[in-house]
């Protein structure tokens, strides 16, 4: 039901708890009775706080604005820490940034350069805690300082993957990973899509870094689009699968993202700031690169070995390698496929 | 009667000295062997009757009993046929047993009492030396192999009959020449004015040839990496004699050799399917391993990351001491395993060349981590090779090996001198203190390795390789003093780990 942005049955929530279980779970009416049946709110309760889980309900003030614009906005949201701390987390300025499981060395790079960017700039980073980009724009924004939002497909007080409990645990202590999804909840399939709306309600815009087509951050989009929230994407190589998805976007109208400086022209007006003053801009450091330096660095970026550099440019190898250093040092290059550079992005 | 004659069985790469006695006594005809004798060396009951009638002495129609001392060794293949039969001809009067007391013989016979030739004689001729024997009997084919090893006297003789002259002084065999070196016209040495451009691989190979240093080549595969992988032996310098007698004891033993001194440094490219014993030896009776095949020379690893796990970690230890032991009930045999390594892989598991990869970032992640810990610690250098070498080098010739290897020697001549009267022979052999005592740098080099250190969080031994290769990449200049356009080359070699993708 929850799968796509379609039209919902209208007025599902008008229906008395029979016919809602009726229509629902026509063929376990029982079980649902069952469970309605041994739900001790006190408990829960108990169990929220013992979790340091708030909920929140959404006639709360807690709630967020932002949130409360899906059609088919949560009942409550489930938030780590206090209800008050999520509230002044989701009110700052946030862009949600999503992306393949299965980002490539140059999808990865640019992940984590906007997650230290925006933050830089202030910007709440929001994202999944999935494999791939999720993660890599959360550990950007944290190496930064963020104050990050995580939006789960499961109960908010364990990592989904487990692989990522670190992560998720940088997370709560610096910022706040949230939920629709009541503790104890798995992650079945239908909760992806479903978290995704919200990610894609939470962010003034929602990026897309790399993605194949067909993808679940394809959804996360399509979402973004539905509350007419701006949608961004990533460039990339149009012979990679891996990009086709963002590439995809950017032809159906979907804003250039190539840089974090790109994010919030998007978010705020060409130039300005959150606080609507021009932003306060470092002139991008002058490339002004010695001829050799220069000349290696095209070479990285154009995907040469150092042989192929030394036979282009006439530098002996030896001189190659040892510019790659340099470029290393300066931190124009970073450490790509086996043994070798690619070309780092700036934030 | 009682006879003994020595003899020496092949362990390792050395020679174990083998008793053979011979009891006469009468009874009815029978011909025992003891001593834990395989089935060759059971066998050999009938070679030795048929070798002795047929080179005109009698066969005892008595009881024999032949013991192989110590009895508790396991004993095999044909080689202890010739002590066997001068031992029974001794015991039966037929030869004086004086003359066969000082000298140790080795040998196969053929029913006719032909002598026939057998692996390891240099091992062989080393341990009767070792053993204190003056003289050393073997098959005529063997005698210019053995010959190589001074301070014995080596004999060969064509078949039991005139060894028997050879005994009672009737006839002298001319004492053999030591065995040449292989002909050079006959087999062509690789030479690199074959391979078009990859200049960054030639570049690192020339490094590693002047330092010792291990190294890993990367790139797609077709383009040349095993070409260049054999190209190295010819720039590296000359083994010594005493390299050449390591080499060859060790082709010896392997029944590589065809008798000649073996000059050159081994290539060895086994296949990764091959299995921790074939790498580093072993068997049921322990034979030498590639690496062990490789000593004084290259062991190349085409396809590194296909290899075994247990392939690879069983070539920590050698890759560390130079040696390899194995073990076998109580007893442990030691190979000798001091090579060059080289390995090669691929970009990444897709193979395709840099810019046309469409591997993810966990791909590349997973393949990198296949480049087991145990190997990837030992790299020196790195280097990559094009897809397309034609187009990034036109016009120019390609350097030949002779002037490479000029440039090697004259390097290697200055390690040489370095260090005198030490046991390490080239700049990757210096450990932590030589390092430190012989890599020093002004105070610039110092902190563009100290920056390029950090940058790339290298560990204390990792830092230890970039003096060393800091120091390799000078001595190639002819500069005394370490510079710091010598750091900044050597940082630009090192192995880089691609982003991490997981949290």
């Amino acid at each position: 039901m929850l799968d796509r942005p379609r039209p919902r049955p209208s007025g599902i929530f008008e229906l008395d708890d029979q016919q809602l279980i009726e229509r629902v779970a026509p063929r376990r009416p029982d079980a649902v009775w069952a469970f309605i049946e041994r739900f001790d709110p006190d408990r829960a309760l108990e169990r929220l706080v013992e979790l340091d889980v708030s909920a929140v309900c959404r006639h709360s003030s807690h709630y967020p604005e932002r949130v409360r614009q899906l059609t088919d906005a949560p009942r409550v949201v489930f938030c780590t820490g206090r209800a008050d701390r999520f509230a002044e987390l989701a009110a700052r300025p946030a862009a949600t940034l999503v992306g393949t499981r299965k980002p490539t060395p140059y999808g990865s790079e640019v992940a984590l350069a906007l997650g230290r960017g925006l933050t830089a700039a202030g910007i709440t980073v929001v994202s999944g805690l999935a494999l791939g980009i999720d993660a890599l724009v959360h550990r950007g924004a944290l190496e930064r300082g963020a104050e990050p939002i995580a939006v789960l497909a499961r109960g908010p007080e364990v990592a989904y993957p487990a692989r990522h409990h670190g992560l998720y645990r940088r997370i709560r202590e610096a910022g706040v990973v949230i939920s629709e999804l009541p503790p104890g909840t798995p992650p079945f399939r239908w909760c992806f899509p479903a978290r995704n709306r919200i990610m894609a309600a939470l962010g003034a815009i929602t990026v897309v870094v790399e993605a194949a087509d067909p993808s679940g951050t394809l959804i996360t989009a399509e979402f973004a689009q539905q509350l007419g929230r701006t949608v961004g994407a990533v460039p990339g190589p149009i012979t990679s699968r891996v990009a086709s998805g963002a590439n995809q976007l950017l032809h159906d109208g979907a804003a250039t993202i190539r840089c974090t400086e790109d994010i919030l022209d998007e978010m705020f007006g060409v130039g300005q700031g959150p606080d609507g003053k021009p932003r306060a801009t470092e002139p991008p450091p002058a490339l002004t690169l010695e001829p050799r330096l220069r000349a290696v660095l095209d070479g990285v970026e154009r995907g040469e070995t150092a042989g192929q550099i030394a036979g282009r440019t006439k530098m002996s190898p030896g001189a190659v390698r040892a510019a790659l250093g340099e470029l290393e040092l300066e931190g124009l290059i970073v450490p790509g496929a086996v043994g070798w550079y690619q070309r780092a992005v700036s934030g | 009667m009682l006879a003994r004659v020595a003899t020496f069985a092949i362990e390792g790469v050395d020679s174990r000295e083998v008793t053979v006695e011979v009891d006469i006594r009468p009874g009815l005809p029978v011909f025992t062997v003891v001593g834990l004798p395989d089935a060759a060396v059971r066998e050999a009951r009938e070679r030795v009757r048929a070798a002795i009638l047929n080179s005109g002495f009698e066969f005892p129609q008595q009881r024999l009993t032949a013991n192989l001392a110590p009895a508790h060794v396991r004993k095999a293949g044909p080689r202890f046929d010739l002590a066997l039969a001068v031992a029974l001809l001794a015991a039966s009067g037929q030869l004086p047993s004086d003359a066969v007391d000082s000298c140790a013989v080795c040998g196969e016979l053929s029913l006719g009492g032909e002598l026939r030739p057998v692996h390891g004689a240099v091992a062989v001729a080393a341990g009767a030396k070792a053993a204190g024997f003056t003289r050393l009997i073997v098959p005529f084919e063997n005698a210019s192999e053995a010959a190589l090893v001074e301070g014995i006297n080596v004999l060969g003789a064509p078949n039991l009959e005139s060894l028997g002259d050879l005994l009672t002084g009737r006839w002298t065999p001319p004492p053999p020449t030591p065995a040449p070196a292989r002909s050079r016209k006959s087999v062509p040495i690789p030479d690199l004015a074959d391979v078009r451009g990859q200049g960054d691989a030639r570049r690192a190979l020339e490094i590693a040839a002047a330092g010792g240093h291990n190294l890993l080549m990367i790139g797609p595969p077709g383009v040349g990496k095993t070409m260049l992988a054999r190209r190295l032996p010819g720039i590296l310098p000359p083994p010594s004699f005493a390299e050449s007698l390591e080499i060859t004891r060790v082709h010896s033993v392997a029944g590589l050799s065809n008798g000649n001194l073996v000059d050159e440094r081994p290539f060895r490219a086994p296949h990764h399917t091959i299995s921790s014993s074939g790498l580093v030896g072993g068997g049921p009776t322990p034979r030498p391993g590639e690496i062990t095949l490789a000593h004084r020379g290259v062991l190349f690893l085409d396809e590194f990351p296909e290899f075994s796990r247990y392939a690879i970690e069983a070539l920590r230890q050698p890759l560390e001491e130079g040696y390899v032991k194995v073990s076998r009930g109580q007893r442990t045999l030691t190979f000798p395993a001091a090579t060059m390594l080289v390995a090669a892989c691929n970009n990444c598991p897709c193979g395709r060349s840099v810019i046309d990869c469409h591997c993810t970032a966990a791909d590349l992640l997973r393949y990198r981590r296949r480049l087991s810990a145990p190997l990837v610690d030992r790299i020196d250098l790195v280097c990559h090779l094009d897809a397309s070498p034609h187009l990034s080098h036109a016009g120019e010739p390609p350097e030949s090996t002779a002037s490479v290897r000029a440039r090697v020697l004259a390097a290697r001549e200055l390690q040489r001198r370095r260090f005198e009267g030490l046991e390490v022979l080239s700049n990757a052999g210096m450990d932590a203190r030589l390092t430190a005592a012989h890599v020093k740098l002004g105070g610039a080099a110092r902190r563009r390795l100290r920056l390029g250190v950090e940058q790339a969080a290298l560990s204390a031994r990792g830092h230890d390789r970039v003096l060393r290769l800091a120091r390799t990449i000078a001595d190639l200049e002819g500069s005394a003093r370490v510079q710091t356009a010598h750091v900044e080359e050597a940082l630009g070699y090192k192995m880089t780990s691609p982003l991490a993708v997981a949290a």
